[in-house]
Formats: structure tokens, C-alpha cells, sequence
């Protein structure tokens, strides 16, 4: 029960500090979920946003979901998606209520630009976090760099270059270990 | 009834969107359509508070069409239902994950998927940084990008950069005091950020 009530209030505080979707939300769970609960590595994190991007629904609330399972199972999945998103309820529900022009306000937009260059260093620093561990090789370097640069400059889907890099990895390893390089590893 | 129909709207949208945040974009505009609960301006005003208010822009556009349609309870009802397919189908992917984990084929899959993954939040990055450091509303071509730089907004995303990462450059790597300052909460540099936007107008 405490893990549950756990669950649920470290991701409602991870919802209620994200702004601007789920890639900015990767910093704080770098922080709560990885390095100081040790419900998940930086891998498995990764592994999670991309198959997020391949299944439908919202990307944080599917990390939610995958992190809660791990940890207890389908009630610890609910628990944790309950707690991403009800911030955002309740924050909504007010803004909806009170202020009609939110968003048209000068001060909430001067707010909100320098939140924006914030949260763009925040995600820079989750890159660089999560760079060191996923690219190791040529492969994951040329990989990493494709995709990149093809959904910067594409405007294409992120689940065909998931799908490309999945079988680009298992073609790229099945090549390694016939020539019997894969095998150290 | 209408909850019924609200919850069953929401969990289409969870369902076929596929991509996260504003995948679910073209769902609402259906919706809108076809139900007449809002109209397709209003749409545009959500969203604009969905990017500046904190919580996935997907939940929020749920909880606010929820919410002009029928109050507190149409909020909910139109949030779970947009997270109800993630949930059922994601606890599946889990299960069936962790009969494969040890194959070597997912072991090699995820060995590729990873540096896509880090490319795709890389990408995302780089939007962030043309949308925060850019003012495109003057962009004439490519002699003008010059002037459509943000020259404070970059000053304080290097500031930023050096507080939150001070192992990146040499001469603060060994700084005692910026270790410090780097392992507080993101949200005391967000909170920061958003002070000076207002000082120093942004």
C-alpha cells in the first residue's frame, strides 16, 4: 500500500512539473524513477519511450503505465498513470474554470519563454545522459545520427525510424555474430 | 449519457493516436465536428493553454474539452477514457516483454532501438531550441536568421547550461559549488527560468 501511495505521488509530482509533453518529462524521471527509487535503469527508460512511440495513447502516460507494471504489477500501472495525470485535472480544471484567457496574458507569456529555454536545457541534458549509454559503437552512432537528422528534417512518422532502427540493430548484430565479433560480447 | 459517449470519444482518441502529445490533435478536431461540444477555435485556444500549463498536452486537452463540456466530472470522464487503451494495451506489451527479454533477437532489437530512442528525444530538443531561442515571426530568408536569434534567451540557456551540467566544460568540471547547484530539483531551475522570463520580459 505505502508503494502504491508512493507510486502515485512521485508521478503526480513528475506530471505537475513537466511542461510542454512527454520529452520533457525524461529529465525527472532520469531523477525520481531511475536515480533515486531505483524503479528502473536508464535503459530500460529508453527502451519504454520507444516502444511508447510505437504503441498508441499518450508517451507519459505509457512510461507511467510500464514503470508502475514493473514495479507492482497491473494495480502499480494504474496507480502510477492516475498520479501522471492528475495534476493536469486538477490545474486544467481550474485554469478552465477561472481564467479565460490564460494564455493570452503578457506576464504568463514572458513566464512561459523562459521556462521554454529551460526545458530545452533540461531535455539537452537528458540526451547527453542518455547518449552515453545508448551509443557505444559505429552501429548505435550512425543509428542515433540517422534518426536525428531524419525526423528533424522528415516529416515522417517516429514509428517507421522505430521499426528501421529495431531491424537495423538485429541486422547489424546478426552480421556480428557471423563474422564471430558478437560473440566477446 | 453524455459521460458515455465522452469516455467512449476519449478512449478512440487513446486508441489510434499513436505518437504522443498532439497525435491526438486530429482526433479532437473529429470530435469537435461531429459532437459540436466545442468548436475548432476553441481547440486552438487549448492547445495553447495545454503547452503552457504543467502535465502531458494530451491529458490536458482531455481534461479541458472535458471540462467546457460538462464541468468537473466531464474532465475526468474524458481523461480516463483517453488513458484507458495506453493502460490495457501497454500492461500487455509488459507481459509479453518479459517472456522475450532474454531472447537474444529483442536483446539485439533493443540494441538498435535505443540510440533511435535517444535520436527522437535528441530531435525534440532541437525543436524546443528553435521554438525557445528563435523569434521565426521575422524570418525572411536566410540573411535575416541572424536577427530572429533570441540573444537573451541564449545567454540564459548557457548560464543554464554550465548550472545544470557543469561536467560538460573544463574550467567548472572541479567546481565544488556548481556540483551543488546542479544536483537540485529541475523544478528550482524551471521556477528560476520563468522569473527571469517575466524580469527581463522574454
Amino acid at each position: 500500500m505505502r508503494e502504491l501511495l508512493d507510486l502515485f505521488l512521485t508521478f503526480a509530482r513528475i506530471g505537475g512539473l513537466t511542461f510542454g509533453g512527454g520529452y520533457a518529462m525524461l529529465p525527472m524521471l532520469q531523477r525520481e524513477v531511475v536515480d533515486k527509487r531505483h524503479w528502473a535503469t536508464n535503459d530500460e527508460l529508453m527502451d519504454y519511450y520507444a516502444i511508447g512511440q510505437c504503441t498508441p495513447g499518450i508517451i507519459a502516460v505509457n512510461t507511467a503505465t510500464f514503470v508502475g507494471n514493473k514495479t507492482r504489477g497491473v494495480i502499480g500501472g494504474v496507480c502510477a498513470t492516475l498520479g501522471v495525470v492528475s495534476p493536469s485535472v486538477v490545474i486544467i480544471s481550474i485554469i478552465a474554470a477561472f481564467i479565460r484567457n490564460f494564455a493570452e496574458l503578457e506576464v504568463v507569456g514572458h513566464a512561459f519563454a523562459g521556462i521554454r529555454v529551460c526545458v530545452f536545457i533540461l531535455i539537452l541534458n537528458a540526451v547527453i545522459k542518455l547518449g552515453k549509454s545508448s551509443v557505444k559503437d559505429g552501429v548505435t552512432m550512425a543509428i542515433f545520427l540517422a534518426v536525428l537528422l531524419g525526423s528533424v528534417l522528415l516529416d515522417a512518422s517516429p514509428i517507421i525510424f522505430v521499426i528501421l532502427a529495431g531491424a537495423a540493430g538485429f541486422a547489424a548484430k546478426e552480421i556480428q555474430y557471423k563474422n564471430g565479433k558478437g560473440a566477446a560480447k | 449519457m453524455i459521460y458515455l459517449q465522452l469516455f467512449w470519444e476519449f478512449c478512440k482518441a487513446g486508441l489510434f493516436a499513436v505518437g504522443g502529445g498532439l497525435a491526438t490533435l486530429p482526433f479532437l478536431q473529429e470530435i469537435a465536428v461531429k459532437t459540436g461540444w466545442f468548436t475548432t477555435g476553441q481547440l486552438a485556444d487549448m492547445i495553447a493553454v495545454s503547452e503552457c500549463t504543467p502535465g502531458p498536452i494530451g491529458i490536458n486537452m482531455a481534461t479541458y474539452v472535458g471540462f467546457t463540456t460538462k464541468g468537473v466530472p466531464g474532465a475526468i470522464t474524458a481523461t480516463l477514457g483517453l488513458i484507458f487503451p495506453s493502460i490495457v494495451i501497454i500492461i500487455l506489451v509488459a507481459k509479453i516483454l518479459d517472456s522475450f527479454k532474454n531472447s537474444r533477437a529483442v536483446q539485439d532489437i533493443f540494441y538498435g532501438l535505443r540510440p533511435a530512442s535517444t535520436g527522437l528525444i535528441g530531435a525534440a530538443c532541437v525543436s524546443v531550441a528553435l521554438s525557445s531561442l528563435m523569434d521565426l515571426t521575422g524570418y525572411e530568408g536566410l540573411s535575416s536568421i541572424a536577427g530572429c536569434i533570441q540573444w537573451k534567451a541564449v545567454l540564459l540557456a548557457v548560464i543554464l547550461l554550465v548550472l545544470t551540467n557543469p561536467k560538460l566544460f573544463k574550467f567548472t568540471k572541479d567546481s565544488a559549488v556548481l556540483k551543488k547547484i546542479s544536483s537540485l530539483h529541475p523544478a528550482v531551475f524551471l521556477a528560476a527560468a520563468a522569473v527571469i522570463g517575466i524580469v527581463f520580459s522574454f
